[in-house]
């Protein structure tokens, strides 16, 4: 009866069918999985914050460690065919340090999804989904060892982990390979250790791996796997290169593979952001440029304030059984962004997409707001 | 079940529009992380302190620096981000004493 339901935020042709809350899954669709556990155990999620909450008060000795409540809160709109979604959404995320070396941390997502009733039906359909993304405890036990413990995004390339959050990401939508290697719900129950494994002036090598456990529970529905991910970072070049490989241990028993490439070179505001993916049925890759001029008055001029976006994928299928939630025929897809950084941490972002397959191509009109917020979690002295 | 996801959306949207509300309020002069700037790149080296250095080889790589926060969750989000970005505890010191000069 319960059960975990991983929503894409992009509605495409054939979930014109209203019934989110009935769909298990919605691929091609616009923001990577966002782990939404349906319904959501209340009372698991207020018991876990609250605890969290009354460990950190007792714990926290210095006047820089209090709480934080941070994340985004945004609205977006999303019109493929002439049909528009629209989705009201909020991610706030909880930090807590807890003595010397402990953080505990968690994320949660709240939204609802206005979409059309399709099938030449008028209306539309509302759905709202609320659940934890993650809660894990972190122990930092050196910079080499970090142990990870709980229910953690999974380190597989680098989207799950570093660029979901809707106030990070450049465009709406996740990329069409975001579902590799991420065990369909994007989060393992278990351990993890993370860390740097070697450091010099010139580069440093960073590591993740992970064991998760399978489990059912509604709030952390996780697959029994294991896997990780290594990076190399030159700093002087600012560019970043990694590997990342995990192995689904039931059912399916699937392999998947990943590369990334980042690169941010040095006195430049522009970013270019790269990955592959392949797993047992399919495989794929994005790359993306995004850039903001400081020629006219610096970042925060008027001119410096916007910032065009570029993204550039390809699906292909290996064979067609579809397990991964990557398209079903092969897919190319080029993204156009446009995005506006208003002062007070909001940020507009404007994108037209064009997408081609065999089933179809497909104009994806995309526009939202997004407010990143960054507070104590409480009221303090100074 | 509906009416229990609804409470708890709004149980959650009250503590953090709560949140947004303490945090407008509290005194204090809210630390501001510079943004990525090629400007602050460009100082010659000595003039750098250690914290800047890694603020700005590592705080920018995954998302824009924040235009500013209270100092009251410095610590916070340096630890956080500890381990993120792979942080020596050194490090965190210096980056640390960088939002806290
Ligand atoms: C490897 C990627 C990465 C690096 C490097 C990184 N961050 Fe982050 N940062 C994130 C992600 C991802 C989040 C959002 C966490 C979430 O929502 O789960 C975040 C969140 C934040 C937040 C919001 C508050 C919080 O703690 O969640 C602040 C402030 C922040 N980072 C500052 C920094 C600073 C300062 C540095 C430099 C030490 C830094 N970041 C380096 C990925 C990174």
């Amino acid at each position: 009866m319960y059960r975990k339901v991983t929503i894409d935020l992009q509605l495409i042709e054939d979930c014109g069918t209203h019934g989110l809350a009935q769909s298990a899954k919605f691929t091609d669709m616009l923001r990577l999985h966002l782990d939404i556990k349906v319904p959501v155990a209340a009372r698991a999620i207020r018991g876990s914050l609250f605890a969290l909450a009354i460990l950190a008060t007792t714990h926290h000795g210095s006047a820089q460690n209090t709480p934080l409540i941070s994340g985004g809160a945004g609205f977006f709109t999303s019109t493929n065919g002439g049909m528009t979604t629209y989705l009201p959404i909020i991610e706030p995320l909880i930090a807590a340090p807890l003595g010397q070396h402990v953080l505990a941390e968690s994320r949660a997502a709240l939204l609802e999804i206005v979409s059309p009733n399709g099938s030449n039906q008028s209306g539309y359909d509302h759905s709202h989904f609320i659940g934890l993304t993650y809660l894990q405890g972190d122990y930092l036990a050196s910079r080499h060892f970090t142990l990870v413990g709980g229910d953690y995004l999974i380190p597989f390339n680098t989207y799950n982990d570093r660029l979901s959050p809707i106030w990070i990401g450049n465009l709406q939508d996740g990329p069409l390979i975001a579902s590799l290697g991420t065990f369909s719900s994007g989060s393992g129950l278990g351990g993890m250790l993370r860390g740097n494994a070697i450091e010099s002036n010139k580069y440093s090598i960073d590591y993740a791996c992970f064991y998760s456990v399978p489990s059912s529970n509604e709030q952390f529905i996780a697959q029994r796997g294991s896997g990780g991910r290594a990076s190399v970072y030159l700093p002087n070049q600012r560019l970043e290169a990694g590997f990342s490989y995990d192995r689904l241990l039931q059912s399916t028993r699937e392999n998947f593979f990943g590369a990334h490439v980042w690169w941010e070179p040095k006195d430049t505001a522009f970013r270019l952001r790269s990955e592959f993916g392949r797993g047992q049925h399919a495989q794929g890759y994005w790359v993306e440029a995004d850039y903001r001029t400081q020629r006219f008055g610096g970042l925060d001029s008027a001119i410096g304030r916007i910032e065009p976006v570029f993204r550039m994928q390809q699906t292909f299928r290996i064979d067609a059984v579809a397990s991964d939630g990557l398209p079903s025929m092969n897919t190319q897809r080029v993204d156009f962004g446009l995005n506006y950084s208003l002062p007070h941490n909001t940020r507009i972002l404007t994108s037209y997409a064009r997408q081609f397959s065999a089933s179809g191509n497909q104009n994806i009109w995309e526009t939202g707001i997004v407010y990143r917020f960054l507070v104590p979690a409480w009221k303090g002295k100074r | 079940m509906m009416n229990s996801k609804l409470g708890l959306c709004g149980v959650l949207v009250l503590v953090s529009v709560s949140a947004f509300a303490v945090g407008a309020q509290q005194g204090g002069a809210p630390v501001t992380a510079p943004t990525r700037t090629a400007a602050d790149a460009k100082q010659p080296a000595q003039q750098q302190d250690e914290g800047q250095r890694v603020f700005q080889q590592h705080c920018s790589r995954c998302h824009a620096a924040p235009e500013g926060f209270s100092p009251r969750i410095s610590g916070t989000i340096v630890r956080h981000m500890r381990v993120r970005a792979s942080l020596s505890e050194h490090e965190e010191k210096e980056l640390l004493r960088f939002f806290n000069p």
